[in-house]
């Protein structure tokens, strides 16, 4: 038997009451405000040691040489490693296996991991990567996203070229045609700086060899499957001696979707035979996780003198930076959802993914589908705008109802509205005007730092559309996994949930115990802590997670509830007259027995996108959210205070209001993030920013209040008819922001995050 | 790494003396930040939070202040904020709650950081920064002349910060900070002033737009010519404008992270327009204080 170690998560017993629909706590909630929660960071064994990443300081370099003798011989130091001591396959990558686990030759990127390190103290451990002689030939980094793309006298990142994936989408007539007949044509290229997750838990885990030569692995991830696919040949070890379980996540956000330090962990313990823990300080968790690509995004549109859009042509660009890691579904969804939920005749979109020198990007909550959304959005205000119409009325003209198609072709079903949900959102009653006289400086833009006393300060209003896929797309086959058991303890009728899915934050753990309650109708619900000794539940990521692992729970349920009737029919001669019937006989009928059944759930399925056209049912659902954003604007100074933003959202089934509306707040808050603040700010392949003290995340004072309206147009696909909800706020609340401050400000603003400089007008 | 706790004075001075490569530890809100990001290893930490008198303040018969270093910005906020509205509103926009209860204008001046909140209402109120070592006793710095360089103050290896000394404002006092975010942000650039009525005089500080913290001389002595101290006539639209220009003239910024040079510029103009154009209309009404 290995130890269990200290701080692993452990069974979470839920509220006595609440099924679905109903508003319930979390039951992680207490341990986490009261700071009791086991984080991943907090895992503890005895004896174990410490494992250090030696990392490159240099976007782009050879390596001529790593000489570990030193840091080998430095007292306290139990191993040392490089590439060379990668056990099996030595890349590893979500989509591409394109990823070194321990740079080989060269390295891509500021940040790439070198060399590792075990020892007794982290302290040591640190003093001993440092003696590590790596002989770098440094060489001039390719950052320009663009020039990797198109120009053929680009060096190149990886021997198959710069371009990770191209996917055109062609759609309707042909767009030349209709641009001889549009009255009116608009362009503009739009600029998306880098967004991290920012999450609160560093990159955090524990490995402890096994003695049947495997590991057990408890590390903070989005998806444990995904993890131990990629694990498992690197350490040259079957899947099964590879055990994983989920330590505490401290937030994800997408962040966590790509390995961190599980390989590396896993490497040091079974080399030196012990526990070995890693821990990522905050600048080191900068470079040790991927980030939102930055997107450079050329867009024309035309239309109609009456409002009418006629067509749309885009070029948008991601930078990927070093490695693939999700870039070729992030691509997906930008083309996918190039041009938002707009009916259009012609369409064409050309959207890439590249390699560069600059940080590795990939998930993050929105993927793909945020860097479009803010052009097509701040496409359809500029369009307005040289139509002279309003911007909702010119939304509402041009909006795509279900029954019609998306550019792809695949049509909307089952679904809001649009112009429907920008009538609700448009007539919110408007916060009150700035009070003149009134001196509570948190009300204006710059806050207690008193930069003014209403000089200067403009109000500004703008809107926002987003429309985002919910669950995997493209073919994949993103199945969940539950297993339920019912068993009678302490003579109360008691549903065991156990999955693999990781609860990151989201609330899935409150969700799949009002699921439980609901289709068993029993009051006591333990959720198991997630591991992989049940089959995978797909990532947490996608807004899917209510969808997939709901839906496993679900029918899982369902095939206790079977059994549980048919065992009262045998043990009682007739059927429960009712489920409260069943459950009320069940201590008799059951007795010791224990009902356990596992199922999987499984979407419909969808379509890749045609390598041509793009043309595809690729999206399994689809989910759009509407935002107005309310400013005041120090045209002076260029500085921003969000009064208040509204949001009406479809999400088919409201299954717990209170962490519904809390995915709501927390979306649009980071969409506000983009908008305003969160950049990792990159010259040279090199970022500048890796601290919290310069990557700025909204404060309360950032974040104002909102309006909610949310809609239940219920998906008759979907378990309980509900769409997923965390991602697509995160779409509309970033050009609706922006959007009021160029009604403030008049100015064209073209780059997310807006800086006060590009406001106040000196750069 | 050695951890020192002297509890009196004369100990924390003996100490320092002893190992000049101890490294002062207050509130510990930028010692600590260094600690964990690896950016020192000192020797020693030499703890001051035992040293009782450091955390109190008096009136001195000069007439002035004396608050002790490791005063945290919470009390200097309640205790002292009628009388320092200046360094008060300052403070209110230091990091968060929690910083302002553990962070100390003793630790921002040990900082020395051209960005910190302490200086520019320091340097416009003409205080003094009182030091002492156990080997030449005590100096009265001018905060004018504290700050030497990026993170690099007059302060010798063997001193201590013992508190710094400031007359009570007898005029408006106004501080003005820009930052990315509407709170816990440090600052792009920063602007202090204070009127001085009784020698017809204006001081002025520059925060996180120079190498050091600093007084923009130029346009002090500009306002103060122009404005009608005995008259108290309302502040010319011009005089304000040009006095921000010659302020914003003061500064040597630069481009960085946290924003551009040119920015800062146009930023400092506007806040030594704006402050001033505030702290001009309350000495008309006859108040001492912003009601910010
Ligand atoms: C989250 C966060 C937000 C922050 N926001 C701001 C902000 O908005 N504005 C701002 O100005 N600062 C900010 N800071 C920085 C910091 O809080 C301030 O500089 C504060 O004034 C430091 O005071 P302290 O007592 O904590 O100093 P400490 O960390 O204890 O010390 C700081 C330095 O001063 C030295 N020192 C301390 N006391 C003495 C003494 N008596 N004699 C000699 N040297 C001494 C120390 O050796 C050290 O070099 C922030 C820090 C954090 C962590």
């Amino acid at each position: 038997m290995t130890m269990t170690p200290a701080k692993v998560p452990r069974e979470l017993d839920s509220p006595l009451d609440g099924g679905v629909g109903e508003s319930r706590r979390r039951p992680d909630g207490t341990l986490k405000v009261t700071g009791e929660f086991a984080y991943s960071s907090d895992l503890w064994l005895e004896g174990m040691l410490w494992g250090v990443t030696l990392r490159s300081p240099h976007p782009r370099a050879r390596i001529r040489s790593i000489d570990v003798s030193e840091a080998l011989a430095h007292p306290g130091v139990e191993a040392v490693l490089t590439h060379e001591d990668v056990p099996g396959f030595k890349f590893y990558g979500l989509e591409h296996k394109d990823q070194p686990v321990l740079a080989i030759d060269q390295v891509r990127y500021q940040g790439e991991p070198v060399a590792l390190v075990a020892a007794d103290h982290p302290e040591v451990a640190r003093r001993a990567a440092a003696k590590i002689k790596v002989d770098y030939e440094v060489l001039t980094p390719i950052t320009d996203a663009r020039r990797a793309a198109f120009d053929p006298d680009c060096e190149k990142v990886h021997e198959d070229g710069n371009v990770v994936r191209h996917q055109p989408v062609i759609f309707g007539g042909d767009v030349a045609e209709a641009r001889a007949g549009a009255d009116v044509i608009v362009s503009e290229t739009f600029e998306v700086g880098i967004q991290d997750q920012a999450f609160l838990g560093p990159e955090s885990g524990l490995a402890v060899p096994g003695e049947d030569g495997g590991v057990d692995l408890y590390v903070a991830t989005q998806w444990m499957h995904s993890d131990l696919w990629q694990i498992a040949p690197c350490l040259g070890l079957p899947e099964e001696k590879v055990r994983m379980t989920m330590a505490g996540v401290g937030g994800a956000f997408g962040g966590r979707e790509d390995l961190s330090m599980q390989i590396h962990a896993a490497m040091l313990a079974m080399r030196t035979g012990k526990p070995v823990k890693i821990v990522y300080n905050r600048e080191e968790s900068f470079f040790g996780h991927v980030h939102r690509h930055p997107a450079r995004m050329r867009y024309e549109y035309g239309a109609t003198r009456d409002g009418k859009l006629v067509f749309a042509e885009a070029e948008i660009i991601l930078d990927g930076g070093a490695y693939a890691s999700s870039t070729p579904n992030v691509v997906g969804n930008a083309a996918s959802l190039g041009v938002g939920p707009y009916k259009i005749p012609s369409i064409r979109v050309d959207a890439y993914g590249v390699y560069t020198n600059n940080p590795p990007c990939g998930a993050m909550r929105g993927f793909g589908a945020v860097q479009a959304c803010f052009a097509y959005e701040s496409m359809m205000d500029r369009m307005a705008a040289a139509l002279g119409l309003d911007p909702v009325t010119f939304r509402q003209i041009n909006a795509a109802h279900p029954g019609d198609a998306l550019a792809t072709g695949q049509v909307l079903e089952h679904m809001a509205p649009l112009a429907e949900m920008l009538g609700r959102l448009k007539a919110m009653p408007m916060p009150p005007e700035r009070d003149a006289a009134g001196h509570d400086l948190r009300e204006l833009p710059g806050g207690v730092s008193n930069t003014t006393h209403g000089e200067g300060v403009r109000r500004g209003v703008g809107y926002g559309v987003g429309i985002k896929n919910i669950c995997f797309s493209e073919g994949f086959d993103d199945y969940s996994t539950a297993r339920v058991r019912l068993s009678i303890i302490g003579g109360e009728p008691t549903v065991l949930v156990h999955t693999s899915a990781a609860e990151v934050g989201q609330g899935l753990v409150t969700l799949k115990a009002q699921i439980a309650r609901s289709e068993l109708g029993v009051r006591r619900v333990t959720i198991a802590p997630a591991d992989n000794q049940v089959g995978s539940a797909g990532s947490s990521s996608a807004s899917r997670q209510s969808y997939m692992t709901g839906g496993a729970v679900k029918v899982a349920c369902e095939a206790v509830r079977e059994r549980m009737f048919k065992l009262f029919e045998e043990r009682l001669g007739r059927p429960p007259a009712s489920l409260a019937e069943a459950v009320e006989h069940l201590p008799e009928v059951l007795g010791d027995e224990v009902i356990d059944e596992t199922r999987e759930f499984h979407h419909h399925r969808t379509e890749r996108m045609d390598p041509v056209t793009g043309q595809a049912n690729s999206h399994t659902q689809l989910a759009i959210c509407v935002h107005r954003a309310v400013v005041d604007v120090d045209v002076e100074l260029g500085l921003v205070k969000v009064v208040e933003l509204a949001a009406v959202q479809d999400v088919g089934k409201i299954m717990n209001p209170l962490s519904l509306e809390g995915q709501i707040h927390g979306g649009t808050a980071q969409g506000l993030g983009l908008a305003l603040m969160e950049e990792i700010v990159v010259a040279d392949g090199k970022v500048r920013n890796p601290s919290f003290t310069d990557y700025l995340i909204p404060t309360i004072l950032d974040m104002p209040p909102m309006r909610l309206d949310i809609l239940e147009y219920a998906d008759p696909r979907a378990p309980y008819g509900l769409r997923g909800a965390g991602e697509p706020p995160t779409l509309s609340s970033t050009p609706a922001i922006v959007a009021a401050i160029r009604d403030a400000s008049g100015l064209a603003l073209t780059r997310v995050p807006v800086r006060p400089e590009h406001i106040a007008g000196s750069s | 790494m050695e951890f020192l706790r002297p509890t009196s004075w004369g100990e924390a001075l003996a100490a320092k003396a002893d190992a000049p490569g101890a490294v002062p530890i207050a509130g510990g809100t930028d010692v600590m930040v260094e600690l964990n990001f690896d950016k020192h290893r000192p020797e020693a930490l030499l703890d001051l939070n035992r040293v009782g008198e450091l955390a109190t303040w008096s009136e001195e018969e000069d007439g002035r202040l004396r608050v002790g270093a490791a005063v945290p910005y919470a009390r200097i906020i309640g205790e002292l904020g009628g009388r320092l509205p200046g360094l008060a509103m300052a403070a209110r926009t230091v990091g968060s709650p929690q910083i302002r209860n553990r962070g100390t204008v003793g630790g921002n001046l040990g900082a020395a950081s051209p960005a910190g909140d302490s200086h520019p209402p320091l340097l416009a109120a003409d205080a003094e920064i009182e030091v002492e070592s156990a080997a030449r006793g005590t100096r009265m710095i001018p905060a004018g002349e504290f700050y030497t360089g990026v993170k690099r103050s007059a302060l010798a290896p063997d001193e201590l910060i013992r508190a710094f000394h400031v007359r009570p404002a007898e005029g408006p006092q106004q501080f003005s900070k820009i930052g990315t975010r509407n709170a816990m942000v440090i600052a792009v650039c920063s602007f202090g002033l204070a009127l001085h009525p009784s020698d017809q005089r204006i001081g002025t500080g520059i925060g996180s737009a120079a190498p050091t913290p600093r007084r923009a001389f130029e346009a002090e002595e500009y306002a103060a010519g122009e404005l009608d101290w005995a008259g108290r006539s309302p502040l010319d639209e011009r005089v304000a404008r040009r006095f921000g220009e010659l302020a914003a003239r003061a500064a040597a910024p630069i481009d960085d992270v946290r924003g551009t040079a040119e920015y800062r510029l146009h930023a400092l103009s506007v806040m030594a327009r704006r402050t001033l154009t505030w702290a001009w209309k309350d000495y008309l009404n006859g108040g001492a204080t912003a009601c910010a």
